[in-house]
């Protein structure tokens, strides 16, 4: 066997048990929740008798379908709103370069690192202000708010690369600034757009201290602030969890694995350039 | 005759010139104005969710109260209560032995995988690789507390693999013991950004230009010495953007340590961002709370900052 025949397989054999890493904690609550619900089960033990039923108890206990149906309107409230308002200002910033900009530019990359904990409190007390406590406005507003940095950072990044002739040559067949906005711009960003909302929307899905802070009722919450819920109601039978646990986290990872090309470009993209 | 014709058209041309830069003069002055019209959205969601509550985060910490009665100045008591009461004190200790795990062994580990597995990336075995280790980045870390929590149980896989090796005597319920259980946080932080870590990693090792490793394989260089002298200063870029994203994990770590341990048992892995919660909404000091946040928000720039700047350095020269 030569070296690199012999380096090669041990770079497989490195990515073989990082992989097998990565999908333990799925296997793990895969068996257990097939075993009797109320039981406790041990490791990765393949149930003598595999419950599918846990499935669907888990799904009526926890109202799954309400759930999965406030996330999704959270996802609408929030997403659309970040994109637009991120792209125009990326826009001003970008390719107008308005007077002024750069210090507009500083104030938002001030909140590029910001832990969301960092300001829990006074957004706590802010939302009840305005009446949006426990509805599920009080996750999508701060949210928009919160997306900020990075969607106007991200959106600069893309038109600040454009080439200033393009502008240059819609102004003069005469096109007013929005038009240059929507009729050239938009339709060229759309790679970065796309990037942005998926980014955001994994984000918003996933969002946990937010909903678990400002909106009590769960069945109000997204998807992860609802399974917090669920595992204080049902943390002792783990069977039923467990199944809770694998369906919640099973619309993501279906999407994520239909795009997941876009997925992880978007990912890496939005780390590099952050 | 011709000539005129000549003469004319350059005018025209000029006179075209002129036009257009006048047009794009008035182009680029309605931008300037209306530029800021574009702005002012993303500026008032801005504004008003993060730089507001920012600027009343930092006059709650001034203050001492419960949310209700109304508040009392105490001036920077807060602060000090921050930095000399020893459970709060220990609090910002776990963050940053958080960082172990969250930062320094993703990183290493990962440039080690990285550069072991660079040779094996192409094909379909790469495609499969990228997609599962990028998983964890996608699901909500909720779920992943949830998962390790079962994993890491008296039951769990962890010590039923001990257990089969004949390491039954070290098994415990590695969340609920003292020593073990801050540990036992940092694996779940070690599953979440290990394979982000990886992927970025290997992104950044395969732009490196192969003729780097056939000149130095010619220098009877060894692998070791490849690896220090070519592949670390070549992804330096990557390794600022992974310790940056990983830092801040560790120092705002929240959801994992709620789901897992709620930050016990006792203290023993209560970090800032829960310690921030519970402060201000279950032993109503919004004041304490305040300040602890204000320090946290303090602490993430200051291990921030130098990062960039190093890397940034590293660019511009």
């Amino acid at each position: 066997m030569t070296a690199a025949r012999r380096s090669r397989l041990t770079g497989a054999g490195l990515l073989l048990a990082l992989i097998g890493w990565t999908l333990l904690p799925f296997a793990s609550l895969f068996t257990a929740a097939l075993h009797k619900s109320g039981t406790y089960p041990s490791g990765l033990d393949w149930p003598a008798n595999p419950q599918w039923g846990n499935f669907v108890d888990a799904f009526n206990v926890a109202n799954m379908g309400t759930i999965f149906k406030s996330s999704v309107l959270i996802v609408l409230g929030a997403v659309p709103i970040t994109v637009v308002i991120a792209t125009m200002a990326g826009f001003a910033l970008g390719a107008l370069r308005v007077s002024g900009g750069r210090f507009i530019f500083l104030l938002f990359l001030l909140g590029l690192t910001l832990p969301f904990e960092g300001i829990i409190v006074p957004l706590y007390y802010e939302i009840l202000h305005m009446g949006f406590l426990d509805t599920r406005w009080a996750i999508i507003l701060p949210l928009i708010g919160l997306f900020m940095p990075f969607g106007v950072f991200w959106m600069r990044a893309h038109f600040v690369n454009m080439p200033n002739e393009l502008t240059e040559a819609a102004r003069i067949d005469g096109a007013n600034t929005w038009q240059l906005f929507w009729g050239v711009h938009v339709p060229l960003a759309r790679p970065a757009v796309v990037s942005l909302a998926i980014l955001t929307t994994v984000w918003t899905w996933n969002q946990f201290l937010l909903a678990i802070v400002l909106v009590n009722n769960p069945l109000e919450r997204t998807m992860a602030g609802a399974l917090g819920a669920f595992q204080g109601d049902y943390g002792t039978n783990i069977p039923l969890l467990s199944a809770g646990a694998l369906l919640i986290l099973a619309p993501m990872i279906i999407i994520y694995f239909v795009f997941q090309r876009q997925f992880i470009s978007a990912l890496l993209q939005g780390s590099l350039k952050g | 005759m011709t000539d005129a014709t000549v003469t004319s058209g350059r005018d025209d041309r000029a006179a075209g010139r002129a036009s257009a830069s006048r047009v794009l003069r008035r182009g680029a002055r309605d931008a300037r104005l209306r530029g800021w019209l574009f702005l002012v959205p993303a500026l008032a969601a801005y504004g008003l969710f993060v730089l507001w509550p920012l600027v009343t985060s930092f006059r709650y910490s001034l203050f001492k109260w419960d949310g209700v009665a109304p508040a009392q100045w105490v001036g920077l008591a807060n602060y000090k209560t921050v930095f000399s009461n020893p459970v709060l004190l220990s609090v910002l200790g776990h963050a940053f032995q958080l960082m172990i795990y969250f930062s320094a062994i993703p990183v290493i580990l990962g440039l080690i995988v990285a550069s072991v597995m660079r040779r094996v990336v192409g094909g379909r075995i790469g495609a499969v690789a990228r997609t599962v280790l990028f998983l964890p980045q996608v699901v909500p870390l909720v779920a992943a507390g949830i998962a390790w929590s079962w994993v890491l149980s008296t039951n769990g896989a962890v010590n039923q693999v001990l257990s089969a090796v004949g390491l039954g005597s070290v098994t415990r319920a590695w969340l609920g013991d003292f020593g073990t259980a801050l540990p036992a946080v940092g694996v779940i932080g070690v599953w979440v950004l290990l394979g982000f870590c990886t992927v970025l990693l290997l992104v950044g090792m395969s732009k490196i230009d192969p003729a780097l490793y056939e000149a130095s394989q010619l220098d009877g260089a060894g692998a070791i010495r490849e690896f220090f002298s070519i592949t670390l200063p070549s992804v330096r870029q990557e390794i600022g953007v992974c310790v940056t994203v990983t830092v801040i994990a560790a120092l705002s770590a929240f959801d994992i340590v709620y789901i897992s341990t709620s930050g016990g048992p006792g203290d023993a892995t209560m970090v800032p961002g829960l310690e921030i919660y519970q402060l201000a909404f279950y032993n109503r000091e919004v004041g304490l709370a305040s300040a602890l946040a204000v320090v946290l928000m303090v602490l993430v720039l200051v291990c921030v900052l130098p990062i960039q700047w190093f890397v940034n350095r590293g660019n511009a020269s």
